[in-house]
């Protein structure tokens, strides 16, 4: 007989990279979260990244629970405000590689205004976002994500409003990477996950997930298996579409692919190239004389 | 201090309080602020965008006040010494992040140049009615630290002393200004850094592994670390136990939360100071703090002259609340007066500490300009009958 140890993997290849003290992790069967999870774990090692260096940046929510079964540095902050804590985390300790990993809730409806303003200095991020159109975390209630006329438990009768199309709204704000897979596109979504993490300025990656606790069950879409065999069914691939075109409709086909891969001067290149070397090193002595001179005639 | 040469400006200056705590931050190692224009506390940070690409620092103009207060705590994890700046509706923004602060245990320093409220209020005028905002503003039960400086000369020391104090605890400190302060100028004396005694961070020597980011010693403050050097720490406003994973449970919230508070309760002596003045064998004493210090001055001097043994005790630091002091002088005297810029604020401490021994007497003011020194001698000569 062969031994067991040969032909058994001792050890899940993705492990490493999670905190295994923590696990059981909180999420619900058929929740998509932990597989976004496996995609960042395998993507990690694809990248240009250095693990001693990577920190990851949540905010509240299921899917901001993300940052505390990552066995990295990982902050899990307040409601909405993982980007800000990013920019200054990224701006403060340059050599850092800072990924946010949050909700469609967290990072647009309350943390919208830093995420447009993110993509327009074009920070040195990389935003994940699960989209599982509602806000899972406090029950299911209605998100800026969730489809015109699907239910949420503050939308009884269905939502009235338009969605925001994300990566229309990154795009538009400047971001220089943004992608949007399902689910169901787990080789798609590690690869659009290490091209993210590649960019320099801010990256967006959303991922349309399902939440059949909560979203799915309310609107009758079935388990996490049905939804994946659905989302299998109904992603139409166009990669470089024009943003404007790719909105979400309620059990309409949802079109994925990478839509922007451009480049443009990051927030930390531009600044440095104007300011010099503002990271600490240059000091008083270096100033030039004429300048030492206007601040002190100033006084 | 190693790594922090400050590439302060020395000498004597003509400054205002705003410029004043400019130069302070800077004299204090800060190399990171995050800020919102908003009256009267923008000058701050307009001299810190000027002065930081040549002190090495990074300033950083954020979106809001609530995106400024959180980027300075991303900062802090990543190992820079850091400041917000605001007034008022900004403070009322940024609440949410100093309970964060408090609970994550960040160093991090809050400047409130206070202007009169509520809401939009007077924008370019003085108030101190932000006090209880300072101590009660974010939700749950925590302490920070807060000063008064009374001085654009303290608004420089005080500041670097914040930045001292936030190292030493591990606590969002609050820079109680108002626009008094901010916008007067004066002499303002700048040592040599060489002079300016600064707490460095209190880094763990702890490898990965061996180190906890919540454990603390026998002063209740833990060790801090910094992303990127290998713990691999986990950061959360969850109520957390010491390696800082979330735990919700009765026990753990007991243990993290009393921690929190005793920290800073059980060192009162050590954090809070001011200063006396002719305390000693006073019928009434004088308590106040900012601005309103000096504008008393002019009051007890007269009262003096009268004849009348009047003290004046001047908080640096209001919170912690000095209990115990206020609880013995007030079995001394016949009366303490309180005058402050808002409707009644610090006079509720100085009251519930007094216990009833002596009468505690208010001189309130809705904001919008200091007190007329005439009408807080009147309530200390009247005190004093
Ligand atoms: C300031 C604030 N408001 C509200 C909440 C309550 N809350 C927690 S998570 C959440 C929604 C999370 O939704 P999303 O970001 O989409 O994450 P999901 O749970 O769907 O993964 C809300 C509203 C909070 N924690 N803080
Ligand atoms: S509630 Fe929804 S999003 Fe949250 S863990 Fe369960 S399935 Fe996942
Ligand atoms: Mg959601």
């Amino acid at each position: 007989m062969t031994d067991v140890a040969e032909t058994c993997v001792q050890e899940n290849p993705v492990e490493r990279y999670l905190r295994m003290d923590r696990i059981p992790h909180i999420w619900c069967p058929g929740c998509g979260i932990g597989t976004t999870v496996n995609c960042f774990a395998r993507a990690i090692e694809q990248a240009d990244v250095d693990l001693e260096k990577l920190a990851i940046v949540s905010g509240i929510g299921c899917t901001g629970r993300v940052a505390g079964y990552l066995n990295f540095d990982s902050f899990h902050t307040t409601h909405g405000r993982a980007i800000p804590f990013a920019t200054g985390l990224k701006l403060a300790n340059p050599d850092l590689k800072v990924v946010v990993y949050s909700g469609d809730g967290d990072l647009v409806a309350i943390g919208g205004n830093h995420f447009i303003h993110a993509a327009r200095r074009n920070a040195d991020l990389t935003v994940i976002c699960v989209n599982n159109f509602n806000y899972a975390m406090t029950g299911g209630q209605a998100a800026p994500t969730t489809p015109l006329d699907a239910m949420g438990t503050t939308a009884p009768y269905g939502v009235c409003e338009r969605p925001f199309n994300l990566p229309f709204l990154a795009k538009s704000c400047g971001a220089v990477y943004v992608a949007r897979w399902t689910t169901y596109h787990v080789r798609q979504i590690t690869k659009a996950m290490v091209e993210a993490m590649n960019k320099d300025g801010f990256s967006f990656v959303e991922i349309i997930s399902p939440c059949p606790t909560l979203y799915e069950r309310r609107n009758r879409l079935g388990s996490g298996l049905d939804r994946m065999k659905w989302f299998k069914e109904n992603s139409v691939i166009k990669n470089g579409s024009d943003t404007r075109n790719i909105d979400i409709a309620y059990q309409q086909p949802i079109i994925c692919g990478k839509f922007v891969d451009i480049d443009r001067p990051s927030l930390l290149e531009v600044t440095e190239a104007k300011i010099g070397d503002i990271r600490g090193k240059q000091r008083w002595a270096d100033v030039s004389r004429r300048q030492k001179k206007s601040i002190e005639q100033t006084e | 201090m190693a790594g922090y040469d400050s590439g302060s400006i020395v000498g004597a200056h003509y400054l205002d309080g705003d410029h004043a705590a400019s130069e302070g931050a800077i004299a204090a190692g800060c190399n990171f602020v995050a800020g919102y224009p908003i009256t009267p506390s923008t000058e701050v940070v307009e001299r810190l965008a000027w002065r930081f690409p040549i002190t090495g620092g990074t300033f950083i103009q954020m979106e809001d006040e609530i995106a400024s207060s959180i980027a300075i705590q991303g900062a802090v994890w990543g190992g820079a010494k850091a400041m917000t700046v605001s007034s008022g509706p900004g403070i009322s923004l940024m609440m949410e992040h100093i309970g964060l602060a408090a609970m994550t245990e960040v160093p991090c320093v809050f400047v409130n140049v206070q202007r009169g409220g509520p809401s939009t209020g007077l924008p370019t005028l003085p108030a101190q009615a932000d006090m209880m905002q300072a101590r009660w503003g974010s939700h749950g039960d925590y302490e920070v630290i807060a000063l008064a400086p009374s001085s654009p000369q303290e608004c420089f020391d005080l500041l670097i002393h914040a930045f001292n104090l936030s190292e030493q605890y591990r606590v969002p400190v609050l820079f109680m200004m108002d626009e008094s302060i901010g916008h007067m100028t004066e002499r303002v004396v700048i040592p040599p850094s060489k002079q300016i005694k600064l707490v460095p961070r209190r880094f763990t020597k702890l490898g990965p592994g061996e180190y906890l980011p919540y454990r603390a010693g026998d002063d209740l403050v833990p060790e801090m670390t910094q992303a990127g050097v290998g713990h691999k720490v986990h950061i959360t406003g969850l109520t957390h136990d010491e390696q800082g994973y979330p735990v919700m449970n009765a026990d753990c919230q007991h243990q993290l939360v009393t921690r929190l508070v005793d920290k800073i309760r059980n060192n009162v002596d050590k954090i809070a100071f001011y200063h006396e003045d002719e305390i000693e064998g006073a019928d009434v004493v004088v308590v106040t703090y900012g601005i309103t210090s000096r504008v008393s001055m002019r009051a007890i001097r007269a009262a003096r002259q009268e004849g009348l043994k009047v003290g004046h005790l001047r908080l640096v630091v209001v919170w912690p609340f000095i209990e115990e002091y206020i609880r013995s002088l007030a079995g001394k005297v016949k009366a303490l007066v309180v005058p402050e810029i808002n409707l009644g604020q610090m006079v509720l401490e100085v009251e519930r500490c007094a216990r009833g021994q002596c009468e505690v007497v208010l001189v309130s003011h809705a904001g919008g300009t200091v007190h007329n020194p005439q009408v807080i001698y009147d309530a200390i000569m009247e005190a004093g009958r």
